[in-house]
């Protein structure tokens, strides 16, 4: 199962790799660090607010995860640099990825 | 390595015309060889088209179109950097004897497919450039306790200097009301605070020493030359306020060259959003950290076109494949003293800095008269 394929799913996974056990990121069937072969970790992570704005009221967000990985996120409530958040939803629009977190 | 040089270039007004691409690269070719007319276009060896425009085959076109059978002829593409990566190229293809003089032609129309990065998919559906320059600018001002008026100085500068260029998209002056008055795009960028997409052509020749002394009244060297590509994607930013490939390529570029930073007499940097010309003058080495917006408004109040004489990206428009081969004309007419209104004092070295996808890839490169 692809990280796309889940993601559609609305379920968000960690790539990392078999040998090594580096995260993957972003998502890629090949480890970019030793080449291995890369398989999808579910859970409930944490992640870390690095950074915000916001568009018309809606704020969006620079999320780092496992502090390895980042994503821009949208947040519904007024965030904070350092709040700890989770993934609330994700999925792909349009072709495009979507990620809120609370 | 042999020594490369500037020939010759030209370059047409950036305008939001609706053209074909290939009608946009011959526009900048014809004023070249028009001012140039020395220059047998049959010695030209190479052709080299920037953009970001999904065309294939456009060197070989634009020779074709220009009457010419050169050796080498392709596309180079890098995003908003496309410009002098060409140049980067060209300066190879001379200096390892390949070739003797290549044109170097950049194009865009104002729908460049260039604009939008898909690939980065860690942005989610925030991948308009917009945002990440919210994120930087957001970080910036936090650090560094910078208002949004102390910022838009930058756009007020960059217009002011746009004006005296002919070429440029933007012919008014704003204030710093206007500019934080503007329309608000996020909470942290406003209209006025943007470089804006737009159509236009830039065209430059490079040749050997030999052939730069025989065309060239003015002589003007490529010295120095530095790039660093630390990752696509901008999420791999080490840092949102300050431009880690800038430093490194201009740490090389200077080295290249033997110059230090206080030896830069003129510089075109890469403003695409206000907060990336005070990022751009601290991760160059212009000034300490978080004091880049107070040198853009000492320039301003001294009438000092030392950064950005020609309006930068600000004032001048976007055209992404064009800019890098604009900003190096800019400088080339600025040694040679033939920069009108905008002629800075006694320049005799130049700076230029062309960055790509949130300063993930940079370009530096030092000319010297
Ligand atoms: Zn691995």
């Amino acid at each position: 199962m692809s990280f796309e394929t889940k993601l559609n799913d609305g379920i968000f996974c960690i790539p990392k790799c078999d040998d090594c056990k580096k995260i993957v990121w972003p998502p890629a069937d090949l480890c970019n660090h030793c080449f291995g072969n890369v398989s999808l970790k579910e859970g409930e992570f944490e992640g870390k607010i690095i950074e915000f704005s916001s568009k018309e009221n809606l704020y969006f967000c620079l999320v780092e995860f496992e502090k390895t990985f980042r994503i821009i996120a949208t947040i519904l409530k007024t965030p904070d640099v350092g709040q700890s958040v989770k993934i609330s939803k994700c999925g792909i629009i349009g072709g495009d990825y979507f990620f809120e977190v609370n | 390595m042999n020594k490369v040089g500037i020939v010759g270039y030209g370059i047409t007004p950036f305008t939001k015309d609706d053209k074909k691409i290939e009608s946009i690269l011959i526009d900048s070719v014809k004023e070249l060889f028009k001012n140039n007319s020395d220059i047998n276009r049959n010695d030209v060896d190479a052709v080299l088209v920037s953009t970001n425009n999904n065309s294939k085959y456009l060197s070989p076109i634009l020779s074709e179109m220009i009457g010419i059978q050169p050796k080498i002829a392709h596309s180079i593409e890098n995003l908003c950097n496309s410009g002098t990566n060409s140049i980067v190229s060209a300066y190879s293809y001379i200096a390892s004897g390949l070739a003797d003089m290549v044109l170097v032609s950049g194009a865009e129309r104002y729908d460049s497919p260039g604009s939008v990065l898909e690939w980065d998919v860690s942005r989610g559906e925030y991948k308009h450039p917009i945002f990440w320059s919210s994120i930087f600018t957001k970080s910036y001002k936090r650090k560094y306790n910078i208002s949004e008026e102390r910022l838009s100085m930058v756009s007020v500068k960059n217009h002011k200097q746009a004006k005296e260029n002919p070429n440029a998209l933007s012919n008014r002056v704003f204030t710093i009301g206007d500019v934080i008055n503007s329309k608000q795009l996020t909470d942290d960028l406003r209209l006025l605070d943007c470089s804006r997409p737009c159509t236009g052509s830039a065209s430059i020749i490079l040749g050997t020493e030999e052939k730069v002394k025989k065309l060239s009244k003015e002589p003007i060297w490529i010295t120095g030359i530095g790039q660093k590509t630390t990752s696509a994607g901008f999420t791999k930013n080490i840092s949102f306020t300050s431009m880690d490939s800038t430093k490194q390529a201009v740490d090389t570029a200077l080295k290249m060259s033997k110059k230090t930073i206080t030896n830069i007499d003129v510089v075109e940097l890469h403003d695409a959003f206000s907060v990336c010309e005070p990022l751009a003058l601290e991760s160059l080495g212009f000034s300490e950290d978080g004091t880049g917006v107070d040198l853009v408004k000492e320039l301003y109040d001294t009438n000092n076109f030392k950064i950005n004489p020609r309006g930068g990206l600000i004032g001048c428009g976007h055209p992404l494949g064009a800019t890098g081969i604009a900003q190096t004309i800019e400088i080339t007419q600025q040694l040679q003293s033939n920069a009108n209104k905008r002629q800075v004092d006694n320049a005799k070295v130049g700076l230029i800095h062309n960055m790509s996808a949130a300063a993930t890839s940079s370009t530096v490169l030092i000319l010297e008269k």
